[in-house]
This record gives C-alpha cells, sequence and structure tokens, in this order.
C-alpha cells in the first residue's frame, strides 16, 4: 500500500496526542504528574495540539476537504467514521477539563480528565479497527494490528508526559516508568506482529481471484494497459526486502530501545539530565514511530495485485 | 446509508455472467465501457496525459489475460475484471459520508459523486479493484452496471443493456438478474459451473464467472513434412520416383 505522508503523520502525531491525554486524565487525580494548572494545561495544550494538527493531515488525503464533515454521518457502519465522531467527541470532555483547570474546579477537573482518558482509548480504537477491518489488505486485517495503534498511542503519549515532566523538574517517575513499560510492550507487540505477518500465508491466490487453478497455476501474461494506474500506485507499492529489515531494526532501536534506556536514565539521575534525556528520548521515539508508521503501509499487500503480478 | 440492504431469497440482483470459454480479449467491452460512462451517471472518466508518455485514468472494466495450467493443458484466458455488485460488499459498508451504496430494488452498487470525500478507504476495502479514484474531481469511480441504459426508456428496448455486454463481438458477456433462479443468466450459470472470483473473502459478488469449457481432446500434433519430388536433386532418381509413384 502506498505511504501516504498525511496519514502516516496523523497517526503517528494524533496517536501520541490521544496517548498523552490518556494519561494526563489518568494519572492527574492519582497525583503522579504535577499538580499545578500550569503543567495540566500545557500537557493538555500539547496533546490537542498534536490531536489537531495530526487531524487537518488527515484531511489532505481527501479528494474533497470540504465535505469532510459529512463523514461523521455513518457511523453505524463505518469505522473510519466512527473515528471521526470519537475524535469530535474527546474534544468536549478535554475542553472541560481545561476550563476546570483555569476556573480551579478539581471535580470537573478529575471528572473531565477521566473522560478524555475514555475518549482517547476510543479514537485510538477506532483507528486500529479503520484498518484491522480490511480484509483484503492481511498485513492490516490482523488481530495484533489494533492492540499495536493502542500500545504505541500509549507509549508515545508516556514519553511526551514523561518529556513534559522532566521540563517541570519532578513529577516524571511514573510517566517514565509508564514509557519503560509502553516501550517494552510495543518492541514485543511489533515484533510479534512481523513474525506472524513474514509467515502468514496469503488471503487468496491468483487461482482464487481469477477461478482458473481448476486448470493448473495461473501466471499473468498480458496487463490492461501497458502504462501505470491508480490501483498500481495505490495498492502496489512495494518495499525491498533489504529496507525492510533495516527499517525494522530502526524502528526496535531508535523507536522503541534507546527511549526507554533514555527513560531509564532520566529515572536514576534526576535533574537537568533527565530533562535532556527524556527530551531526546521523546524525538527518538516519535521519529521511530513515524517509521513505523511508513512500514506498516509499505509492507501492506492488497488482493488487487494478484490480477497485475499473481503475487 | 452505507449499511447494506436485507437481501432475501428471489430478490432481483442485477449482474453480469463473463463467459472465459468464448472471451478472446479484444477490449472492445472495455472500449465501450469508457466510451458510454464518460458522459454517462459517473462522468467524466479523466484520462491523464491521454495523447503522451504516462498514458491513463479512470476504467471500470479493465480486460486482463492469464496463462493457466501447463504444457498441454496451458491456457491463455483474458479476463474482463469489473465491479462485481457483491450482495456484502465492504466498499459500501465502511464509506463514511454515505456516498457509497448498495440499491435495495436492483442490488447495484452506486457512488453520489455529490457526497464523496475522495477518502479512497473503499478502494483499499474492494478485494477486486473496482474502485478508482478520479483525481480530477477528488471523487471515487466505479462501475455503474450501466444504469443510465438498462432504465432508460429513450433507447430501443432491445438496448437497455450494459454498453460492454452490447458490444461483446463472440457474447461472452451476459447481463440480468442473478437473484432469480430461473433467469436465462441464472440458468446459464448453472448450466456452466458458474463461479465467484475469490469466495474465501466472503464478498459474496453478484457477478459470476463461466470457467473455459473442458478440452474434449488433446490438440493434434503438427504433420511431419513429406518430401515432394523436387527434394530429389538427381534427375534420374527423380524420374524413377514419378514412375513408382503412379
Amino acid at each position: 500500500m502506498l505511504p501516504a505522508h498525511s496519514i502516516i503523520f496523523f497517526t503517528t502525531a494524533s496517536g501520541a496526542g490521544y496517548g498523552l491525554l490518556f494519561w494526563l486524565g489518568l494519572l492527574r487525580p492519582l497525583g503522579l504528574v504535577p499538580g499545578g494548572r500550569d503543567f495540566g494545561l500545557t500537557a493538555l495544550g500539547l496533546a490537542l495540539l498534536l490531536i489537531t494538527a495530526g487531524l487537518l493531515s488527515s484531511m489532505l488525503h481527501l479528494g474533497r476537504a470540504e465535505r469532510a464533515w459529512r463523514a461523521v454521518t455513518q457511523w453505524r457502519s463505518s469505522w473510519l467514521s466512527r473515528e471521526g465522531v470519537a475524535a469530535i467527541a474527546t474534544y468536549v470532555p478535554a475542553g472541560l477539563f481545561g476550563l476546570g483547570l483555569v476556573q480551579d474546579m478539581p471535580g470537573l477537573v478529575t471528572a473531565m480528565g477521566l473522560l478524555a482518558a475514555a475518549g482517547a482509548v476510543a479514537t485510538v480504537y477506532c483507528t486500529g479497527m479503520i484498518y484491522a477491518s480490511l480484509k483484503p489488505i492481511r498485513q492490516w486485517s490482523h488481530p495484533l494490528v489494533v492492540p499495536g495503534y493502542l500500545a504505541l498511542s500509549g507509549f508515545s503519549g508516556a514519553v511526551l508526559l514523561a518529556m513534559l515532566g522532566g521540563f517541570w523538574g519532578s513529577g516524571f517517575a511514573a510517566p517514565a516508568l509508564l514509557a519503560l513499560l509502553g516501550g517494552g510492550a510495543a518492541f514485543l507487540l511489533k515484533s510479534a506482529y512481523w513474525r506472524a505477518i513474514d509467515t502468514a500465508a496469503p488471503v487468496a491466490t491468483a487461482e482464487s481471484a481469477t477461478g482458473l487453478g481448476r486448470i493448473g497455476t495461473v501466471r499473468p501474461l498480458d496487463p490492461p494497459h501497458t502504462q501505470s494506474n491508480y490501483l498500481l500506485r495505490e495498492m502496489g507499492y512495494r518495499i525491498a526486502r533489504k529496507h525492510q529489515a533495516k527499517l525494522r531494526r530502526i524502528v526496535l532501536a531508535a523507536g522503541f530501545v534507546l527511549p526507554m534506556l533514555l527513560a531509564l536514565l532520566a529515572l536514576l539521575s534526576g535533574g537537568p539530565l533527565a530533562m535532556a534525556a527524556l527530551a531526546l528520548g521523546t524525538v527518538l521515539a516519535l521519529g521511530g514511530l513515524l517509521v513505523e508508521r511508513w512500514l506498516m503501509f509499505a509492507e501492506a499487500t492488497h488482493t488487487v495485485t494478484l490480477y497485475y503480478t499473481g503475487r | 446509508m452505507t449499511c447494506l440492504p436485507e437481501i432475501k431469497p428471489g430478490q432481483k440482483q442485477l449482474g453480469l455472467v463473463i463467459d472465459l470459454d468464448t472471451c478472446v480479449g479484444c477490449q472492445a467491452c472495455a472500449t465501450n465501457c469508457k466510451e458510454w460512462n464518460t458522459s454517462g451517471h459517473s462522468a467524466p472518466l479523466p484520462d491523464i496525459h491521454p495523447y503522451s508518455a504516462g498514458a491513463e485514468g479512470v476504467w471500470f472494466n479493465r480486460v486482463h489475460s492469464f496463462e493457466a495450467g501447463e504444457g498441454e493443458q496451458g491456457r491463455t484466458v483474458h479476463f474482463p475484471r469489473s465491479c462485481l455488485h457483491c450482495e456484502t460488499p465492504a466498499c459500501v459498508t465502511v464509506c463514511p459520508t454515505g456516498a457509497s451504496y448498495k440499491r435495495a430494488e436492483d442490488g447495484i452498487v452506486l457512488v453520489n459523486a455529490d457526497i464523496c470525500i475522495g477518502c479512497q478507504l473503499c478502494a483499499w476495502a474492494c478485494p477486486y479493484g473496482a474502485r478508482e479514484l478520479d483525481a480530477d474531481a477528488g471523487v471515487m469511480k466505479k462501475c455503474t452496471l450501466c444504469i443510465d441504459r438498462i432504465y432508460n426508456e429513450t433507447i430501443p428496448e432491445a438496448q437497455r443493456q450494459p454498453a460492454c455486454v452490447l458490444t461483446c463481438p463472440t457474447s461472452a458477456r451476459h447481463f440480468g438478474d442473478l437473484g432469480d433462479p430461473e433467469s436465462e443468466v441464472s440458468k446459464l450459470v448453472a448450466a456452466r459451473g458458474g463461479y465467484d472470483l475469490m469466495p474465501e473473502m466472503g464478498y459474496k459478488p453478484v457477478n459470476k464467472y463461466l470457467p473455459p469449457r473442458n478440452r474434449t481432446s488433446t490438440a493434434a500434433k503438427p504433420v511431419e513434412d513429406a518430401p515432394t519430388p523436387m527434394d530429389i536433386q538427381n534427375p534420374l532418381l527423380r524420374w524413377v520416383d514419378r514412375v513408382l509413384s503412379r
């Protein structure tokens, strides 16, 4: 599948934003992040900035962005529509969370923080389900795809929250610990996912796609046209195997392991070193996630290519 | 509304039956499809660089050619590919705007170009590659089963069929109600063992393909060239050959 830059940025940025919102809403009532108004507003502002930038980026993928509002109407059947509804709905508790912080209403802050956290999970779950529900793309229609989106969102959100805690000089222990756990979970999930998609059998074959398997093996002879087309560009994108292995190692090392080590360093050292380590860890984690999301598309194959290449 | 209409047994399901035994891969169906539909319900079907290198565009129907089998049993099969107007089309249910829909009255899957946002999720959801983005209009386009022909009362009744069916020089394409087991197309499917493409996907295509017929005998071997009298260089021996051949 063609790695569309708008969607790669969208799922990475919004995923991190929702992860940050989730941990903020959850950890603040527990007193595990700095409790002051400024920290809360800064973290909320960063989360909403990332979410909004991502959502705006996703509109660049549309042929008719001015009609984007219509996308919230078909929530009964469409995961994309549900994602839109969840994303918009989450702004409400997130906004009231901010209002509670400004007006110093602890009860409202706690309640809306938890609601916003729930909205964040729901939105990222819908994002994952958009991909997981597409049967023709076996690398997406996989049981580890939704857990992967949730884990990566949680991981990047924890990394961001730890970084903000580092800037505040205190209260980063819990998010840094969560970043460690999230990074570990992401590492295991993605490793298991890549093993699974590398060994899984294709969902369909050139024989079943044409029904000509009754005669024997099927090989494409002539394509319909001598030039390329939309289907081949959008669905026929393939990544070179040697690059694939290298990029996977980059994701695991730069995206997960190094940020985990830096979080550990921050936990052990504290002070300005912790701030620097957590900031660097955030940059690495988000960069790694961009590569991971690019791979998510580049590694995915669509059954329509059976008609063109037989594979 | 992108929820699918409930399909009861015997309900009208218009579709195509494509005979892979008689299709000669002439591309007439694809050409006439383009010709009719570029000014039809989903018009236009854009072309990019139509008169230079990199010419391409939106086509509802694309004719592939495959080789199947080995040796003497091997066949070249021409294979037209278009929307199958599935009973459970995920291209419809994934649509976030309601632009994609399956008509309850005849099962035709259509796109409402006025509300499509061009998110392309339907193209991802279709295993058969039936949907293409019109990059000019920013909306998705697909086979309409010539909805503007089959119900068109301004053209002679005999012509109220999809353009691809009308134009096929070998009558390899048939149009009719596949929901009615007594229709001509349903009988044809039953008689010839018509089948679904990628049944494992579970989309339940309405369109059916008829397999190439089994060969009754293997192809005859080429006859060895027999020598003619002119192959004999020696004039004396040539005369002897002629005498003995009488």
